[in-house]
């Protein structure tokens, strides 16, 4: 069933997409609010899901690429938001009928849906990940033969452009060296899909189950109940640890920022190691869950998600762990997202603790 | 000597002071009028240790008339707000996301102008003098009286910002004041920028205020310079004041801190304070407040100045007791304490009424609470002592070992030893610790930028960026020698090039007037 997505949703969305964002995704307050303005401008948007899009549909996805910190500095204008989108159609040679979100977390949750409110298109009720991921090609409809060539990019000052590349990694290398100088905050759009392939490629459900998620936690709060066990019973998964943060080490190497926090409790030290998302929880030397699965830190009392930068001593938290769309799991996404991929000698284990196939070496 | 005033909401305290040693102290009625309570403060105080007006060397005064004036958004001025970024930043421009009644009391209106920077200072667009003509005659037109200005990456480079001020001045002329962002906050340019309106909104009242103070100390024949305290428990004098009046707002529980740190001679602890309804715990970390990391939501809009890092918790000395779990707060009596507690004659079960049953308080009617059960007594005040043993823990940033001093009507909730962090330290003179703090007379310079750091330079880069902030700290007052370091942070920026980091380096000195 199609839905209406209202400006008065939004801050639900953006919450329920950063406890799905496993950590990554920075503050959401700007891409948050950015929806909103969109959304009071232009209308509300129409939200289609993955059983009802049209066979026949041209959808794509749109997303920042850049930093984040420069975004809350130099805001977005909303015309580089629908100019990577038209100047996609125009390579492609039809128009775009549908906006679909590459990731659940942080901004590009939200800024696909403040341009199909600009653009007055409806958004797909999907996303390419089910959870974030740090690279462009880390979608889902990379293991479908979707590219994320050709890619529409553009800045606010009216420069865009469509790179045609053989792979995705070259899309992704090509445009961050374009984005860096229009200023390391630009929207790409990219991914084409017809609609059949899109119905099949992406993860279902993923917006309303942002908001389902952030509902159960304030459901949960206002009858006294706990809201962490609301979450994890939302995602499907479970509590690994609940204590207090005692540590947490970060450094920046190659752009992404790599760390690990250790968390204890009576029964001792749980670790969480991330790169801008979550990726390995360990207690002392048994591997708890691993990328691709979920692993989520949330504010042990309120259910709060909690970023990775945002992580310090002294916060008490609880870890869930939950699972990602079943695709991830197969050998060949495994070397793609899996704990290796991130430069750590592990297998890959799944949320509730059990081995997943060797990924493909 | 000096004077120590700090003007509350409630009350004005008023220290006199020889170097850091308090000679006398007062507690005098906040009178509704700026000058009044501080006349009658510097007479009571003069009573209880007389001194000539030309034996002052310095007055320093806190005050929450500027916090205040926003939170009940009264005595604003009409405000305007131009932000240099187009093309960019169009999507949200200036006072978006403001609360209703706070843009209607400054009768805001926003102006979107070409300029700003990108991340590396290269310029976004050119600035375009004629397009600020033509907003500065718009805002004449809307009778606004201050403009705040901002611009995209202004604390990498401020030039713009600069000069777009020269030229709003020049159309607007002496009667409006112009508020620069760069001035004011720190990266995020809607918190900045909300930072900067708030202070243009404040300028007016400004003057008022630093003109009744004066008037004020002048009355006693005081003609020492006059300081305020800013939010980080450093000093700015009056001409400061007048410009920069957002600067003054967290300075209440600053003040309250340092106070209570000196009276106790501890210059790195975590004070606890223990009020009627809750307690609020900060860290002082040689002699200053850590502040937040984050957004600060001040009268809901959201901000990012310094502000100290306090943590509220629902415990205090009339938080209602359950009298069958033992959970206490958050709910409170609040200030009916007096009459509902069941020590004062009432019929709600207290915290208050539980310490007195353990004979940590002599207050009313110890008979009243004779009946209550010694097991479930020690159970209620060994979870007040984890509660606030366990948020003091969330406030500190290492495991590291911090003395911990409580002050405030509530202290004698706690025990005389908290668990995990030993001996409670409790000060005298407490009662206009807030005086107390505000006299503690330091000034400071601060520099919080983004550099590229080119591979090879970085000691040198550090060196300069160093002694600009000891050199801001001088310029501000300082004597010399006397300024340190005291706050140094290098955070490099994820997914930009060239090895961009953002530096803040945080310098302070003993003021030079303070000295006796």
């Amino acid at each position: 069933m199609s839905w209406t997505l209202r400006a008065d949703m939004v801050d639900d969305l953006a919450r329920g997409a950063a406890v799905l964002g496993t950590g990554g995704g920075g503050d959401p307050y700007i891409g948050a609010l950015l929806a909103k303005q969109a959304l009071a401008a232009h209308g509300p948007v129409e939200v289609v899901t993955l059983d009802e899009i049209p066979a026949d549909a041209q959808t794509l996805t749109v997303a920042m690429m850049g930093a984040p910190t420069v975004m809350v500095e130099k805001l977005p204008s909303l015309d580089e938001v629908t100019a990577p989108v038209t100047a996609l159609g125009t390579f492609l040679g039809r128009p775009i009928t549908h906006i679909t979100c590459a990731e659940v977390g942080g901004v590009n949750s939200t800024i696909p849906v403040a341009a199909a409110a600009v653009l007055g298109l409806p958004l797909v009720d999907g996303d390419g990940m089910g959870r974030a991921f740090p690279e462009l090609q880390m979608v889902l409809p990379t293991l479908y033969s979707v590219s994320a060539s050709p890619l529409g990019f553009a800045d606010e000052k009216g420069n865009a452009g469509v790179l045609n590349t053989t792979t995705s990694h070259w899309a992704e290398r090509i445009a961050r060296v374009a984005c860096v100088e229009m200023g390391c905050s630009i929207m790409i759009a990219g991914f084409g899909m017809d609609g059949a392939t899109a119905a099949r490629a992406l993860v279902p459900g993923s917006l309303r189950h942002s908001i389902e998620i952030s509902a159960a936690i304030t459901a949960a709060r206002a009858a006294k109940t706990d809201p962490v066990a609301a979450a994890a019973a939302q995602l499907r998964g479970r509590v690994i640890a609940t204590g207090k943060v005692v540590d947490v080490e970060r450094g920046t190497t190659g752009g992404f920022a790599r760390g690990q926090a250790r968390i204890e409790n009576s029964d001792g030290t749980t670790t969480l190691l991330f790169q801008n998302e979550h990726l390995i929880a360990r207690r002392e030397d048994a591997i708890l869950t691993t990328t691709p699965d979920l692993i989520i830190v949330v504010d042990s009392e309120s259910s709060e998600p909690i970023t990775t930068e945002a992580l310090r001593y002294g916060q008490r938290v609880s870890v869930l762990s939950a699972p990602s769309d079943p695709r991830w799991h197969q050998p060949e996404a495994l070397s793609m997202v899996g704990p290796r991929y991130f430069g750590y000698d592990v297998d890959s284990c799944r949320f509730d603790g059990t081995p997943e196939p060797r990924e493909l070496q | 000597m000096h004077i120590g005033i700090d003007v509350g909401g409630t009350n004005t305290d008023a220290v006199l002071m020889q170097g850091r040693t308090p000679l006398a102290g007062v507690k005098q009625s906040t009178s509704a009028d700026v000058t009044s309570g501080i006349v009658s403060a510097l007479a009571a105080l003069a009573q209880e240790h007389s001194f000539e007006g030309d034996q002052i060397e310095a007055v320093m005064i806190g005050t929450t008339h500027f916090i205040n004036a926003l939170i009940e958004a009264r005595r604003l001025a009409p405000t305007a707000a131009v932000r240099l970024g187009l093309p960019a930043t169009r999507a949200l421009p200036p006072l978006v996301d403001w609360p209703q009644t706070l843009l209607e009391a400054i009768d805001g209106h926003s102006y979107l102008a070409h300029g700003g920077y990108e991340f590396d200072g290269r310029p976004i667009a050119p600035l375009d003098p004629e397009e600020l003509r033509g907003i500065a005659a718009q805002i004449a037109a809307s009778g606004a009286r201050s403009v705040g200005v901002s611009s995209v990456f202004s604390p990498v480079n401020h030039d713009l910002e600069v000069e777009a001020g020269r030229i709003l001045a020049e159309e607007l002329g002496d009667g409006v004041a112009i508020s620069l962002s760069h001035e004011i906050g720190r990266i995020g340019l809607l918190e900045r920028e909300n930072a900067t309106i708030i202070n243009a909104a404040l300028r007016e009242l400004a003057a008022e205020i630093v003109d009744g103070l004066a008037a004020a100390v002048r009355a006693q024949g005081i003609e020492a310079p006059i300081f305020l305290s800013q939010n980080d428990g450093t000093l700015m004098d009056e001409a400061f004041v007048r410009a920069y009046p957002v600067a003054t707002f967290a300075s209440g529980p600053t003040n309250s801190m340092r106070g209570a740190a000196l009276t106790s001679g501890l210059s790195t602890c975590a004070v606890v304070d223990i009020g009627g309804t809750t307690t609020d715990i900060g860290l002082l970390v040689g002699g200053f407040p850590r502040e937040s990391a984050g957004e600060v939501t001040v009268a809901g809009v959201r901000t990012n100045f310094r502000m100290p890092d306090v943590l509220s918790i629902g415990i205090g000395g009339g938080s209602l007791v359950d009298p069958v779990t033992g959970e206490v707060g958050p709910a409170s009596v609040g200030y009916r304490l007096t009459t509902e507690a069941l020590v004062f004659g009432g019929s709600t079960l207290t915290a208050t009424d539980v310490a007195v049953a353990a004979g940590r308080a002599q207050v009313g009617d110890p008979a009243a609470v004779a009946h209550l059960d010694p097991e479930f007594v020690t159970r209620v005040l060994g979870r007040i002592a984890d509660r606030v043993a366990e948020a003091v823990d969330q406030m500190r940033t290492s495991a590291d070992p911090i003395a911990i001093v409580a002050v405030g009507g509530g202290s004698i909730l706690l025990p005389d030893e908290l668990p995990m962090f030993g001996a409670v330290n409790r000060p005298g003179n407490y009662a206009v610790a807030n005086a107390i703090g505000a006299s503690i007379a330091q000034v400071g310079g601060e520099i919080d930028k983004v550099y590229a750091v080119t591979p090879g330079e970085r000691g040198a880069l550090i060196a300069a960026v160093r002694a600009e902030a000891v050199d801001k700290a001088i310029a501000a007052g300082a004597v010399p020698g006397s300024v340190e370091i005291i706050d140094f942070d290098e955070v490099p920026i994820p997914y930009l090039p060239g090895n961009a980091s953002r530096i803040r380096v945080k310098a302070v000195g003993d003021l030079m007037e303070a000295q006796r």
